[in-house]
């Protein structure tokens, strides 16, 4: 089968372009039908218990609205992107780099899956507070806090990743003379690329819950200060704007980003003989 | 045809060879082992299943170094070796093509090779996923991907067990085909007494564990007068030199 790559739908589904189309539209309409509902129940309950404490989706919408029109919202999203962004690096390298060391020499692990056990046990708070009173409420603190989060749990997941290697490849890479840079692309990345896509995963959603608390701590800026601030003006309308926004954010960065490179690593795997 | 690069042997003088278990048992897998391959002969070690055979290839190929004695590796050509392993051993997520020409050095990845892919049939395969082909198919470009790197010794670890016969019978062609073009030396693991005599000129017969050398059997015959009348009678010559074996 040479045919070019069918983009996300099943291989088969391309003979017909019209049931393709439909196969492809249908579980967008499935999502869309399902927010709406959601929207629309909470619009109910909104009529029927109504209080400052819980607004409905069209207040939510106008200040959404109005603090897109004066640009609040962009900075603060974009403080915030920034951050999840640096500590989501940060973490996911820094992690694979001790996890596939870990999972690769058995002595080295033994000796230090206590400290990997440790540090996955420490609160987030705790990390976030000491990162704040030994470095100083600056930038470089608050990432690095995030990151040492998020750090136990990537080489938790990549350690998984290194012992499920198999060991034919690397002789193979080993016999046919594979530079460095070969056997980490084209053998130790691919074989790994199951254990990234899970540790990626986790590790956004992990990551962004954990800045906004570093935001409310120490920033004076982000989405995190912005709620801390209208949860002190008590404005629950704006931390809805602030959160929903937010987490439309993500859900783009997952649908244009995470899920078209995951299906490029995968492209192999979805034309079977 | 010329023979590849100066005259040096393959030598192999392998004093012991000791497997230790978590348990602490050992077992002595091989032991004075040593052979030699000419310079462009394709020899077989032939063996029993579990003699030390694969054992003595991985030490060949540098895998394993946890054994007492030496070898010498043949020079000449890329000063490379190749391998073909008992699994095809290719890259699920790169395809043929890109399998065959990462084993190539930096400097030959752009090489044409539409004559090898065109000789071992693989002309319309180059850009499938391993997944994609079938078995015997897998094995070509394994074959293809250890011919491509013009290697000074080629090893072959069982390369057509758990193929079916007339598979195997075919690839078996297509190999000695590809190493006609250029003789290397080569040295073929099998348990198969007939594909060694079909395939090589010099066959190494191996004891029971722990392995040592039997004795040689020269095949002078060239390699397209074994029919099959040749080979039974080649078959029972071997039988009397060596009762018992295979």
């Amino acid at each position: 089968m040479t045919a070019p790559d069918t983009g996300d739908r099943a291989p088969g589904a391309a003979a017909d372009s019209q049931s393709g189309l439909a196969t492809a539209v249908a579980p967008v309409l499935t999502v869309a039908v399902s927010l709406l509902g959601l929207c629309l129940l909470w619009g109910l309950a909104a009529n029927a218990w109504p209080s400052r404490a819980f607004p409905g989706p069209g207040q939510v919408w106008q200040v959404l609205l109005a603090e897109a029109a004066n640009g609040d919202l962009f900075y603060h999203l974009g403080a915030t992107l920034g951050r999840v962004a640096a500590a989501y690096v940060i973490a996911m390298v820094v992690g694979s780099v001790i996890g596939v060391f870990l999972g690769s020499y058995r002595r080295a692990d033994r000796f230090f899956s206590p400290w990997v056990i440790l540090f996955l046990n420490i609160p987030a708070l705790v990390v976030i507070v000491l990162a704040y009173i030994w470095f100083g409420l600056n930038e470089a603190a608050a990432v690095g806090a995030v990151a040492v989060n998020k750090i136990p749990n990537v080489v938790v997941t990549m350690r998984e990743g290194a012992r499920a290697l198999d060991p034919g490849y690397a002789e193979m890479a080993a016999v046919y003379r594979f530079g460095p840079f070969d056997r980490i692309r084209h053998v130790l990345l691919p074989q790994l690329q199951p254990y990234l896509a899970a540790a990626s995963r986790s590790g956004i959603a992990l990551i962004w819950k954990i800045v906004l608390v570093v935001e409310l701590l120490g920033r004076s800026n982000g989405v995190g200060f912005q709620i801390y601030l209208y949860f002190q003006l008590f404005d629950v309308a704006a931390i809805l704007a602030y959160t929903l926004a937010f987490v439309a954010v993500m859900l783009v960065i997952e649908l244009l980003l995470v899920q078209p490179v995951e299906r490029h690593a995968t492209r192999w795997r979805r034309r079977p003989a | 045809m010329q023979p590849v690069g100066a005259a040096v042997p393959l030598r192999v003088d392998i004093a012991e060879k000791i497997f230790r278990s978590a348990q602490g048992v050992s077992v002595t897998a091989l032991q004075d082992l040593s052979f030699e391959v000419r310079q462009g002969e394709f020899a077989c070690l032939l063996g029993p299943s579990g003699c030390g055979k694969t054992t003595t290839l991985r030490i060949l190929l540098g895998l394993d170094k946890d054994f007492s004695g030496s070898f010498q590796l043949p020079e000449g050509g890329s000063n490379r070796i190749a391998a073909v392993f008992q699994e095809p051993t290719l890259l699920p997520w790169r395809t043929v093509e890109q399998n065959v020409r990462l084993a190539l050095p930096k400097g030959l990845r752009t090489k044409n090779l539409d004559g090898l892919f065109d000789t071992l049939g693989l002309a319309g395969m180059r850009s499938l996923y391993p997944a994609e082909l079938s078995l015997g198919l897998a094995r070509r470009a394994a074959l293809a991907r250890a011919f491509a790197t013009e290697p000074a010794v080629l090893f072959l670890d069982e390369p057509f067990a758990s193929l079916d016969e007339r598979t195997a019978e075919r690839l078996r062609h297509l190999l000695l085909t590809v190493w006609s073009a250029r003789p290397t030396t080569a040295l073929m693991v099998t348990h198969n007494l007939r594909e060694a005599l079909m395939l090589s000129d010099r066959i190494i017969v191996l004891a029971q564990r722990p392995a040592r050398v039997l004795g040689m059997f020269d095949v002078r015959l060239p390699r397209h007068y074994r029919n099959p009348q040749v080979m039974s009678d080649l078959l029972r010559s071997f039988h009397q030199k060596f009762p018992g074996v295979a």
